[in-house]
């Protein structure tokens, strides 16, 4: 790039810079227009298609939700829910919790938000959310006592009921009014309206190319200081405009000319063009960041064989797949626990295999000791999607080194996503390895965790394991009424799933974001906030 | 169907004045016919694009539902959400439903944002279409005098200029083009943004900053195509012995090479162009994304790749409706530059 700035320079100097430097200034003054509202100008990570938080985990329709909507519970910097719209308490017998909404919360529409509000909201997210099913089966009624009181009785003690509520990915629970709360779980909402801190302006929104937000002047923020998803949610500026622009070097440059303001997560492989530029901020704000990792088929050879599965535990290998997915070693770290380092939880129980380089040795003797037969493994690769790309690649060629026979599948990331869901065998359409990526809170205990679901074919995650021990244990877990209790079970369950190889974690990674110095406030956060900003003009 | 050509004197006549234009008047109703036919015979050419398309997205591995679902989606959320779509419907009846509704104007909503297809349509038409007609504007202002001065001075050092120049301008990936653009005029220089869309609507000097830069990295490859189009297409005229006709009568060299000489190669220059123009409306993509424009090749990639089908199906019915439509305006344009052409 430094190459073609001297090449323009060279190209235009002199006068013949001079004479276009003065064209431009006078249909610059042709063009001027009035000073606009205050508006922050941001590119996402993707392209805002579905509107609906309830239905779908993609993190940009959640990062929308947070916009938008408010949640009953937030969760700060040190990962312990907070009240946000509403306070709570619990009965001593820990069967009863009861919820007040704060004063002053009011729709978009204008209406107030009522106790019916919430709990029609907290229904239909019990009915999409795993972790929502979860506490309603948990839960004896949920009802609305008064305008501003709702209680949760519960069955049986259940101490993570309020953790759910408040957490904050894949779906959290997002309080709409009821009338669009009542929509069925599998129908997307057609009206967005919530309470949040931002409204939601549909008439300017552009599938794929602009999402706009203005300030809601009723919104009423908590007096505590903005943390993650908790404390108050003070918006400075007028709008936000979710820019959406799917070549990586535009926005770079467009951040670069000063177009837009802020880059959610800029490729690695470019930084060097932001972190040289001193009008430009670079740092991570995503404190925990993702998982990326590696997932077998349970039901087909040759890894419904544990043994196998454990030799391909012991050929792949973390960092290699950093450098492949990463490079700079200062965003990327080898992990071996399951629900992401620097979570409460974490643990290296079991992760030994995985935390040890150049297993290939040992990856062999299991082969051989599990008589694997050259059955090939199918191992999806997607080409379209630079943040599941080089795994596959990487990962089919430390396998084969391990003397594993694999084929390598080419195919786009929505052909991988529907392949992953069959369960037929390899050669008739379904799969054996596949690779993808979590945000930690997605991950960060065995409740939510999608890949420690050992509920088999039916209810677990693609891959279907099938493992009773980890599914009572993770009932123990939700149960357990103390941090050591739960800190215990965590471990044993990380230990089994190693044990079993319910999933081969391959390390974490934390995207930084860019924006430009006329920004101030951004906050560090799981979730990219517009909140608190400033805008200096 | 072919244009007929019918020859009057059996000999070819040379159009050197409004000869033609006198002619084709007489022909007006036949003509009239012939644009009905055409437009006629473009129903089942769509009818057949339909299907074709409906089956192929069918056919293609994907699932929209998965898409709205999410990573975290279960096999059962997923059948549930296929279901609420009416994707689990026999292909036959899924394809009757799209045609009946189809029948009265309706061309669905897309599965994803729940908009209707035709107002995505809408919001990516006037970028796509405002680029291209800038673009050919362009294209024409530069490429046919190069051409026609290539072939002027044909064997020398402009026609060798010209033609590296062509060679370059096939050869450079649109994108690089962009890039360099972008480079030297957004960011060395600051003249025009770096990248989005203005709508003219909002005034020229608003819509040219942002419009200037793409239309010239599309134009690009339009120039060098048609530059040497023309070249070709002068040559073989100015052989002519009407040219040397022309010349031997005295007229002055502009008059050779631009009333007679240029109009008479204008056919195949025309058709080019006519196909240039339906390409750039049915999808840029790479451009498109290099200056961030949202225009329609952008909503097809997205949407392919996110199977929205609907939108899919209503874009490449849209886009198959434009090319039949451009190269009817095209074959109708051939009577007008040539009279010895007849419908």
């Amino acid at each position: 790039m430094k190459h073609l700035q001297s090449i323009g320079n060279l190209v235009l100097k002199g006068s013949l810079r001079r004479h276009l430097l003065a064209s431009a200034a006078v249909l610059t003054a042709f063009t001027a227009v009035p000073a606009a509202a205050q508006e922050i100008r941001a590119v996402m990570h993707s392209g805002l298609r579905v509107l609906d938080p309830i239905i779908t985990t993609a993190h940009i329709t959640r990062n929308h939700g947070y916009m938008i909507y408010d949640t009953l519970l937030g969760v700060d910097e040190n990962m312990k829910p907070q009240p946000q719209m509403a306070d709570w308490k619990a009965s001593d017998d820990g069967l009863t919790y009861t919820f007040t909404l704060r004063d002053g919360l009011k729709f978009h529409d204008g209406k107030p938000v009522t106790a019916t509000d919430v709990v029609a909201s907290l229904k239909r997210w019990g009915q999409r959310d795993t972790a929502g099913q979860m506490l309603m089966n948990y839960a004896e009624s949920l009802s609305a006592t008064g305008d501003k009181t709702i209680v949760l009785k519960l069955k049986e003690p259940f101490a993570y009921a309020i953790e759910l509520i408040a957490k904050p990915s894949a779906v959290p629970a997002f309080i709409m009014p009821e009338r669009i709360a009542q929509t069925p779980g599998t129908e997307a909402i057609k009206e967005h309206i919530g309470s949040g801190p931002f409204r939601f302006v549909e008439s300017e929104y552009q599938p794929g190319v602009q999402v706009v937000y203005e300030k809601f002047e009723d919104y009423v923020p908590r007096k505590e200081p903005a943390s993650w998803t908790a404390g108050g949610k003070i918006v400075n500026v007028d709008r936000v405009v979710w820019v959406n622009t799917p070549d990586a070097q535009t926005a770079i440059n467009a951040l670069t000319s000063g177009e837009i303001d802020y880059i959610e997560q800029p490729p690695i492989d470019l930084l060097p063009l932001l972190t040289s530029n001193d009008d430009v901020t670079v740092d991570a704000l995503n404190p925990l960041g993702y998982q990326t990792m590696a997932r077998l088929n349970f039901l087909h050879p040759p890894f419904d064989n544990p043994k196998i599965r454990r030799a391909a535990l012991y050929a792949l290998e973390q960092k290699p797949v950093l450098e492949a997915l990463i490079g700079n070693p200062e965003y990327y770290s080898v992990c071996g626990t399951m629900y992401g380092c620097g979570t409460p939880l974490a643990t290296d129980a079991g992760a030994e295999p995985i935390l040890t380089e150049n297993n290939t040795e040992d990856a062999k003797r299991l082969l051989k000791e599990a008589g694997y037969d050259g059955t090939p493994v199918v191992l999806m690769q997607p080409t379209d999607v630079s943040s599941v790309s080089p795994q596959p690649v990487i990962g089919a060629q430390l396998l084969r080194d391990a003397g594993f026979k694999v084929d390598l599948q080419p195919m786009d990331w929505q052909t991988l996503v529907t392949r992953r869901a069959s369960q037929s065998a390899p050669a008739q359409g379904g799969w054996n390895i596949f690779f993808t990526n979590w945000v930690i809170p997605e991950i960060w205990n065995p409740i939510v965790n999608p890949m420690l679901n050992s509920g088999g074919p039916q209810q677990a995650w693609f891959g279907w394991p099938d493992d009773p021990k980890i599914e009572q244990m993770r009932i123990d877990f939700a149960k357990a009424k103390t941090d050591e209790e739960r800190k215990k079970i965590a471990a044993d369950i990380q230990e089994r799933a190693y044990e079993i190889v319910s999933y081969i974690p391959l390390g974490e990674y934390v995207p930084p974001s860019a924006w430009r110095n006329e920004l101030s406030g951004v906050l560090k956060s799981p979730i990219p906030t517009f909140w608190n900003i400033k805008k200096e003009e | 169907m072919p244009p007929r050509i019918r020859y009057s004197t059996g000999l070819p006549v040379p159009t050197t004045d409004g000869i033609g234009h006198s002619n084709f008047e007489k022909q007006e109703p036949a003509m009239f016919g012939y644009f009905l036919r055409r437009v006629l015979a473009a129903v089942p050419v769509m009818a057949v694009v339909a299907l074709f398309v409906f089956l192929l997205l069918r056919l293609t591995p994907g699932d929209p539902a998965a898409i709205i679902a999410g990573d975290m989606a279960t096999p059962q959320q997923l059948e549930k959400i296929r279901t609420a779509l009416g994707l689990h419907e026999p292909i036959h009846i899924q394809f009757l439903t799209w045609v009946q509704r189809l029948m009265n104007g309706d061309f669905g909503v897309s599965l994803l944002s729940n908009k209707p297809v035709t107002t995505l349509i809408a919001q990516r038409l006037e970028p796509t279409i405002s680029l291209a007609i800038l673009t050919i504007i362009l294209t024409i202002l530069i490429s046919v005098p190069m051409g026609v001065l290539a072939a002027w001075r044909h064997g020398s050092w402009i026609d060798n200029i010209v033609m590296s120049a062509s060679v370059l301008g096939f050869s450079i990936p649109v994108f690089v083009t962009g890039y360099i653009l972008i480079q030297i005029f957004a960011l060395n220089l600051g003249f025009v943004p770096v990248q989005g869309f203005t709508s003219i609507s909002k005034g020229i000097g608003p819509f040219l900053e942002r419009a200037i830069l793409p239309a010239l990295t599309l134009s690009s490859i339009y120039i060098a195509l048609i530059a040497r189009m023309t070249r070709a297409a002068m040559l073989d005229v100015l052989g002519e012995d009407y040219v040397r006709t022309a010349r031997a009568k005295g007229l002055d060299e502009k008059a050779v090479l631009f009333r007679h000489a240029l109009r008479n190669a204008a056919v195949p220059i025309l058709t080019v162009i006519g196909t240039g123009f339906a390409l750039m409306i049915s999808g840029v993509v790479v451009t498109e994304s290099v200056f961030n424009i949202p225009g329609l090749g952008r909503l097809t990639v997205d949407a392919i790749l996110a199977r929205d089908y609907p939108v899919i199906q209503g874009l490449i019915l849209f886009t198959s409706g434009i090319y039949v439509l451009i190269n009817l305006l095209i074959d109708l344009s051939y009577a007008f530059l040539d009279p010895r052409i007849r419908y």
